[in-house]
C-alpha cells in the first residue's frame, strides 16, 4: 500500500472501514458534549454555573442546540457567491475530520483474533500530514469569509490566513525538534521512542512553543482575533447560520481534539503512562483520551483567563518572538542529537 | 490656553519600562496570575443565584409592593382618604376616593374612609413617600419585588389587593447577613 506516503501498518480494507467509522461517530458524538463541557467549564471559571437548564445539570443541552441548528432555515446573503458558499464550510469540516486519522489512539491489539491498531492510519509523514490538512483547512476560512459578500468575514477570513500561516511556522519547527530526537516521522514510532522519557522534559522549550501556536491554530483566545465577537461580530462564519454554521463549530473543536491529540502523543508519551506502569492493551484509548482531555481542559482554562491579543502584538509575537524561538530550539536539538 | 498645573500637583511615579527579558518575565508572570485567578473561582464555587427558584434576601426597608394596613383588634382600616399619599407621590400614581363613615357602614377608624384606593404599578417609582406622608401608617411598603403581568391593567393594584394579606414570595434577609 505504497500510495502517496508509506504506510508501516495496516489492515484489510473492511476493518479500515470500519475504524475511521468508529472514530467518526465517536467523535461526533463528543463534540456536543465537548461544547457543553467548555460552556459548563467557563461559567465555573467566571464563577457561575454555565447552561444547567435543559435536561438534569444541562446534559440534554447539546441536543437541543442541534435541533435548533437543523431546523434552521438554510439563507444567504445577496452578496454571497453560491457555490463557494456552500463549498467552504465542507472543506473546514472535512479537513478537520481527515487529521483525526493520525492520532493514535493506542499499540496495534488484538481484536477478534485479528491486528488491529487504535488508530486511523498510520503514514511515514505522521506530522507532515497534519500540517498539510490544517493548510487545506485554511481554506475553509477563506473561502468561507470571501464568499459571504460581508465585511466582517472578509476581515476575520483575512486576519485567520495571516494568522495561520505565521503560526504554522513556528508550530511546524517546534514538531521538527521532537522528529529529530525520535528519529521517525510516525506518530506511533514517536510514541514508542518515549518509553524512556516523555518528549516535553528534554523539549520542554519545543512544548512550549507548539502549545501557543496550537492556540493560534485552533483561533482560540487569546489568538481568536478570527472571530473577534466585539470588532468582526463572528468573523469569517458572520454570515452562516443553521447547518453550516454548526459545520464550522465542530470543525473548530475538532481542530482543538486533533491539536490535544498531537500535543499528547508527541511531548506526552501518547497511551504511555508514567512510573512504569503498563496495563493492559485496552486501557490505551482511555489513557490517550485522559490526556486530551487535560489538554482541552487547559485550553478551556486559558480561554476564560486571557484577554484577545492586538492585531499587530499577535504579528510581531509569531513572527519576532516565537519563530526565533523555534528555530533555536531546533538547532539546539540538532546539536545535542549530531552530537 | 495651555493647562499648567499647580505646584501641588503630584507626579506619577513609573518604573523604568521593561526590557526585552523582563518584558517576556513580566507577561509570563502576569499570565500566570491571571490563570490563578481563573482557577480560584472553580474553587470557590458559584455564586449565581437561580433566580425562580431561590430568591435574593430583601432588606428588613427594602421598598417593594405597597400594603394597606387594618388595626389588629378592631379590623377598621388605617386609611382615612386623606389623600395625603396621593399628593405626595412623583409619580402621580395613586388615586383616592373618599366617602364618609355611617353609624351602619364604619369601615375606617376617622370620619371618612376610602371608597377607591388604587396604585398603578406600572407608574409607580416605589420611592415610599407615600409611606412617609402618611399620616397613621396606613401604607408602607412591602417586600415583594415580582410586580410582572401581561396586562397594564392588572397592574393597577385596587384597596382589595392591596388590604389582603400578602403572600410572602420574598425572603427576608437574616440579621447580619
Amino acid at each position: 500500500m505504497r500510495l502517496l506516503a508509506y504506510v508501516y501498518y495496516f489492515e484489510p480494507w473492511w476493518i479500515q472501514i470500519i475504524k475511521a467509522l468508529v472514530i467518526f461517530a465517536v467523535v461526533m458524538a463528543v463534540l456536543p458534549v465537548l461544547i457543553v463541557y467548555e460552556r459548563k467549564l467557563i461559567g465555573r471559571f467566571q464563577g457561575r454555573y454555565g447552561p444547567n437548564r435543559v435536561g438534569p445539570f444541562g446534559l440534554v443541552q447539546p441536543l437541543a442546540d442541534i435541533i435548533k441548528l437543523a431546523t434552521k432555515e438554510a439563507s444567504r446573503p445577496t452578496t454571497s457567491v453560491g457555490l463557494l458558499f456552500r463549498i467552504a464550510p465542507v472543506i473546514a469540516i472535512l479537513t478537520a475530520m481527515t487529521a483525526l486519522a493520525l492520532v493514535p489512539f493506542g499499540d496495534v491489539q488484538h481484536i477478534f483474533g485479528r491486528r488491529v491498531g487504535l488508530y486511523g492510519i498510520d503514514v511515514s509523514i505522521g506530522p507532515l500530514y497534519v500540517f498539510a490538512l490544517a493548510g487545506i483547512s485554511f481554506y475553509g476560512i477563506m473561502l468561507g469569509g470571501w464568499a459571504s459578500g460581508s465585511k466582517y468575514s472578509f476581515l476575520g477570513a483575512m486576519r485567520g490566513a495571516a494568522q495561520l500561516i505565521s503560526y504554522e511556522v513556528s508550530q511546524g519547527l517546534s514538531l521538527v525538534g521532537v522528529v529529530i530526537t525520535a528519529g521517525t516521522l510516525s506518530l506511533t514510532g514517536i510514541v514508542h521512542a518515549q518509553r524512556g522519557m516523555w518528549y516535553f522534559i528534554p523539549q520542554l522549550a519545543g512544548f512550549l512553543i507548539f502549545l501557543v501556536a496550537s492556540f493560534a491554530e485552533t483561533n482560540r483566545a487569546p489568538f481568536d482575533l478570527v472571530e473577534a465577537d466585539a470588532e468582526l461580530v463572528q468573523g469569517y462564519f458572520t454570515e452562516y447560520g443553521g447547518t453550516p454554521f454548526a459545520a464550522y463549530m465542530f470543525s473548530e473543536y475538532t481542530n482543538m481534539i486533533v491539536v490535544s491529540g498531537i500535543a499528547v502523543t508527541v511531548f506526552f508519551g501518547g497511551w504511555l503512562m508514567p512510573f512504569g506502569i503498563h496495563p493492559p492493551g485496552w486501557v490505551d484509548p482511555i489513557i490517550v483520551i485522559a490526556k486530551m482531555a487535560i489538554f482541552i481542559s487547559f485550553f478551556i482554562w486559558v480561554r476564560a483567563t486571557l484577554p484577545r491579543l492586538r492585531y499587530d502584538q499577535l504579528m510581531s509575537f509569531g513572527w519576532k518572538i516565537l519563530l526565533p524561538l523555534a528555530t533555536l530550539n531546533l538547532l539546539v536539538t540538532a546539536i545535542v542529537v549530531a552530537s | 490656553m495651555n493647562y499648567e498645573p499647580g505646584a501641588d500637583v503630584i507626579e506619577v511615579l513609573r518604573g523604568p519600562a521593561a526590557g526585552p527579558v523582563a518584558g517576556a518575565y513580566r507577561a509570563f508572570g502576569e499570565t500566570l496570575r491571571g490563570l490563578k485567578t481563573t482557577f480560584a473561582r472553580i474553587v470557590e464555587g458559584p455564586v449565581t443565584i437561580q433566580y425562580p427558584e431561590e430568591k435574593t434576601p430583601v432588606y428588613p426597608r427594602f421598598r417593594g409592593r405597597h400594603k394597606l394596613h387594618r388595626f389588629e383588634d378592631t379590623g377598621l382600616e388605617k386609611c382615612v382618604g386623606c389623600s395625603l399619599c396621593a399628593a405626595a407621590c412623583p409619580a402621580d400614581c395613586i388615586r383616592v376616593v373618599a366617602a364618609e363613615n355611617t353609624p351602619e357602614n364604619r369601615v375606617s377608624a376617622g370620619e371618612r374612609y376610602a371608597a377607591v384606593y388604587e396604585i398603578n404599578m406600572s407608574r409607580c417609582i416605589f420611592c415610599g413617600y407615600c409611606e412617609i406622608a402618611c399620616p397613621f401608617d396606613a401604607i408602607t411598603m412591602g417586600h415583594d419585588y415580582e410586580l410582572s403581568d401581561y396586562t397594564r391593567s392588572d397592574l393597577i393594584f385596587t384597596k382589595e389587593m392591596l388590604l389582603a394579606e400578602p403572600i410572602e414570595r420574598t425572603p427576608l434577609r437574616a440579621e447580619g447577613e
